[in-house]
């Protein structure tokens, strides 16, 4: 016989038809196809009926924040009218989702029509990081991961100042069994990536790298683990250049690992 | 060996952009070393003493409420402070443009017949470039605040707006005063370098009768005007000399006396990591027998009204120059303020400076940041900088894009095919395939980039990038989906 808690029961409940569409975004679709396979391992363990949208493309943020306001804007248009009627958006990257919220209603309002602009408020609350989605919305921070390595978390700054994120991947992370998780000193300070302020300012950026790879080396972790994969890749490819032997990892991939089904093998 | 490598370029029609002007900055140790510690000294002061303000978020509000109904109605409260200001016994003298501005002062100074004038900090006069031209104009300027006299004797220039000499230390500061005021064994004891400052400034705030100063607020109501310090010096100059000339710019002013409440204390906190400042000038107009006799203010709009014209940048306005943005910036900490290529340096001064020099040196300012919030997180009247930034970004986009020789700029061309491919999926799924092709000429057998042309070398010269995955995000899911469900891994 099987036995359920009451909170089992009502997690259970909560997320029966349970129906969220993911927003993989361009990076991660070209350059981190493992997070999102770690995304739907993750979602389907939990219960959620995943959708995917193979026309989507890219929330704007690019040209967004590099002054292309006319191409963000048909960007944020596209992404608007694909995702209208679906129930949730899950998007495993904190930065898009701080595009979408920060960015959208001012394009819009500017450069939209009304119609526009009632689909963007009624789809707004519906969007979700992943994290935000988890602890918020299926209300679980206990998603029965292993993970049995050291490692340390890095704010993206989006995720924590735009979507004020707090202590969610903290307690997602606590969670996960034979995870040690090491604080990072100079939390909030950027690593420097930036997007094109990475290229733009490469010297400026590579001096902000150096100083944040200072504080994470010295947690000793064997993995940097981040909700955004734009500031991993940044500080991925220096501790790969370096040698330093500790490697990035998106957290979908972090809370998808189990004892059967291991980071590895999603990757 | 303290001098400087290189002379700081601080006016931005000229100064060169940013990421080549911060080039000599990131490897010059020294440098970098003084500004970071002087940054963490104030910022663990400011992150104390706002913790204890259980209500600075609400302070931050009210703040940020006051400053933005003195700009909403700019014209009235300023038209309110000239009534009460000239009423009082001062003389308010309008000008347009920095030019306006330093002929009005020197117009003021033949009268006095002064040759010799004591200064003041302020970033207003050093906006308008007014020491060269008084100098020229045969007229010797003497700062009187510390951190200026350093500059001035060590013939460098302000990389912040309230420690203008942050990236200074004790030993170099000996250096300059040894050479500069000709003392021979002088320590580098702090007590010793203020015992040789205050000696040389005693002379000159006892003889010199006009002095030249700023305004940290204009108060609509009463016609006062405030500036706060923290050497006593600013004091001097505003209590000793016969005539006082203060400049400000036309933002400055605050409805209500009572609105002192509120911005002195987000002030200090912001500034310096102070609960109060130690000195608070308060003055309006001229009192007979107490202070400067003749006193004239200057309002300075160069460019001020044209940034209250437009809805986004008109916050930027709300300004009260604390400079908490700057040393909360990953950007600055790293660059100091030379850099900016302007008196104003850090976020404020990358969207500021922009603004006020109309659009000279945009090209590289608003792109000084990594948009990471943090000046937001910080500003005490909340000025949403990365809004603004973003702002101005695509103001200059939308310049440049109309110019010829951009059609081929690689930024612009990669931006514009990025937008194609963006708004069709197939030709995105195209362009994937393409550029994984054109990767993995350069991926190694490690599945690593080291190493690209073009921009791209600009990020492979400190990193390296992982090369393009065999199999996209949308090409598992339909593999799995067409091989019949969930299983299919």
């Amino acid at each position: 016989m099987i036995y359920y808690s009451t909170s089992r029961l009502m997690f259970i409940l909560r997320v029966m038809a349970m129906r969220a569409s993911l927003f993989i975004t361009c990076y991660n679709d070209t350059l981190f196809p493992e997070t999102g396979r770690a995304v739907v391992a993750l979602l389907e363990r939990l219960g959620v009926e995943l959708d995917f949208n193979s026309r989507q493309t890219c929330c704007g943020q690019m040209h967004a924040n590099t002054g292309f306001r006319a191409e963000s804007f048909s960007q944020a248009k596209r992404f608007i009218r694909q995702y209208q009627d679906v129930e949730v958006v899950v998007i495993p990257s904190s930065s898009c989702v701080a595009m979408i919220r920060d960015q959208y209603p001012g394009l819009v309002h500017e450069l939209g029509n009304a119609s526009l602009r009632s689909e963007l408020d009624a789809l707004l609350p519906r969007v979700y990081e992943l994290s935000e989605f988890l602890t918020d919305r299926l209300r679980v921070e206990d998603v029965g991961a292993y993970f049995p390595h050291r490692v340390t978390y890095h704010a993206s700054c989006h995720g924590l100042r735009s979507l004020q994120l707090g202590d969610r991947p903290a307690r997602l992370l606590a969670k996960v069994r034979g995870l040690d998780l090491v604080p990072l000193a100079n939390l909030d300070r950027c690593c420097g990536f930036g997007g094109t302020f990475s290229v733009k300012n490469g010297e400026v950026s590579s001096a902000m790298l150096a100083a944040k790879l200072q504080d994470i080396v010295v947690t000793g972790a064997e993995f940097c683990t981040a909700l955004d994969n734009s500031c991993l890749m940044h500080l991925g490819g220096a501790l790969h250049r370096q040698f330093v032997g500790m490697r990035t990892i998106h957290m979908a991939e972090i809370l998808a690992s189990t004892e059967a089904v291991p980071a590895e093998a999603i990757a | 060996m303290s001098q400087p490598a290189y002379h700081p370029v601080l006016d931005p029609a000229v100064a060169p952009p940013f990421p080549d002007a911060a080039l000599p900055v990131l490897r010059n140790p020294q440098l970098r070393k003084n500004v970071a510690h002087a940054i963490d000294v104030i910022q663990t002061k400011r992150g104390r003493l706002v913790e204890e303000k259980a209500d600075w978020q609400a302070l931050r509000t009210a703040a940020a409420a006051i400053r933005t109904q003195a700009l909403e109605n700019l014209g009235a409260y300023l038209e309110e402070f000239e009534a009460r200001c000239t009423a009082a016994g001062g003389v308010v003298h309008w000008a347009a443009d920095a030019e306006g501005a330093r002929r009005i002062i020197l117009e003021l100074l033949r009268e006095e017949n002064a040759s010799e004038v004591i200064k003041i900090k302020t970033m207003t006069a050093a906006e308008i470039q007014l020491n060269p031209h008084l100098e020229a104009a045969g007229v010797k300027v003497f700062e009187t605040d510390l951190a200026e006299i350093i500059l001035q004797l060590g013939g460098d220039e302000p990389s912040h707006i309230v420690v203008p000499a942050l990236h200074v230390n004790r030993s170099q500061v000996r250096e300059i005063f040894a050479r500069r005021m000709g003392i021979e064994n002088l320590s580098d004891d702090p007590q010793a370098l203020t015992a040789a400052a205050r000696s040389y400034l005693r002379q000159k705030f006892l003889s010199v009768p006009t002095a030249i100063g700023g305004a940290n607020f204009l108060i609509a109501e009463t016609g006062s005007v405030a500036v706060v310090e923290s050497e006593g010096n600013g004091r001097m100059c505003l209590t000793l000399p016969r005539t006082l000339i203060t400049l400000a710019g036309i933002e400055k002013v605050l409805p209500r006396y009572q609105d002192l409440e509120v911005m002195l204390q987000v002030l200090a906190r912001s500034a310096t990591g102070e609960r109060m400042n130690p000195y608070t000038s308060l003055w309006t107009g001229v009192t007979p027998g107490d202070g400067p006799q003749r006193f004239h203010i200057v309002l300075l709009d160069n460019g001020r009204s044209q940034i209250l014209a437009r809805q986004t940048e008109r916050q930027t306005l709300r300004c009260i120059r604390c400079a908490a943005c700057m040393n909360a910036c990953p950007v600055y900490r790293q660059t100091g303020g030379h850099a900016y290529g302007s008196i104003y340096p850090g976020p404020i001064g990358a969207i500021l400076t922009p603004q006020l020099m109309q659009m000279h040196h945009a090209q590289s300012l608003p792109y000084a940041s990594s948009l990471c919030g943090a000046c937001y997180e910080v500003c005490p009247v909340k000025i949403n900088i990365p809004e603004v930034l973003i702002e101005l970004r695509s103001q200059v986009t939308d310049q440049e894009r109309k110019q010829l020789r951009r059609i081929f700029d690689p930024m612009y061309l990669g931006l514009r095919v990025a937008n194609l491919l963006f708004s069709r999926a197939w030709l995105f799924h195209a362009a994937q395939r393409l550029g994984r092709m054109a990767l993995g000429w350069f991926t190694g057998k490690d599945g690593w980039i080291h190493s690209l042309p073009g921009a791209g070398e600009k990020w492979t010269q400190t990193r390296d990038l992982r090369g393009m995955p065999k199999q996209t995000f949308h090409a598992w899911w339909a593999a799995r989906r067409n091989a019949g469900g969930k299983e299919a891994r």
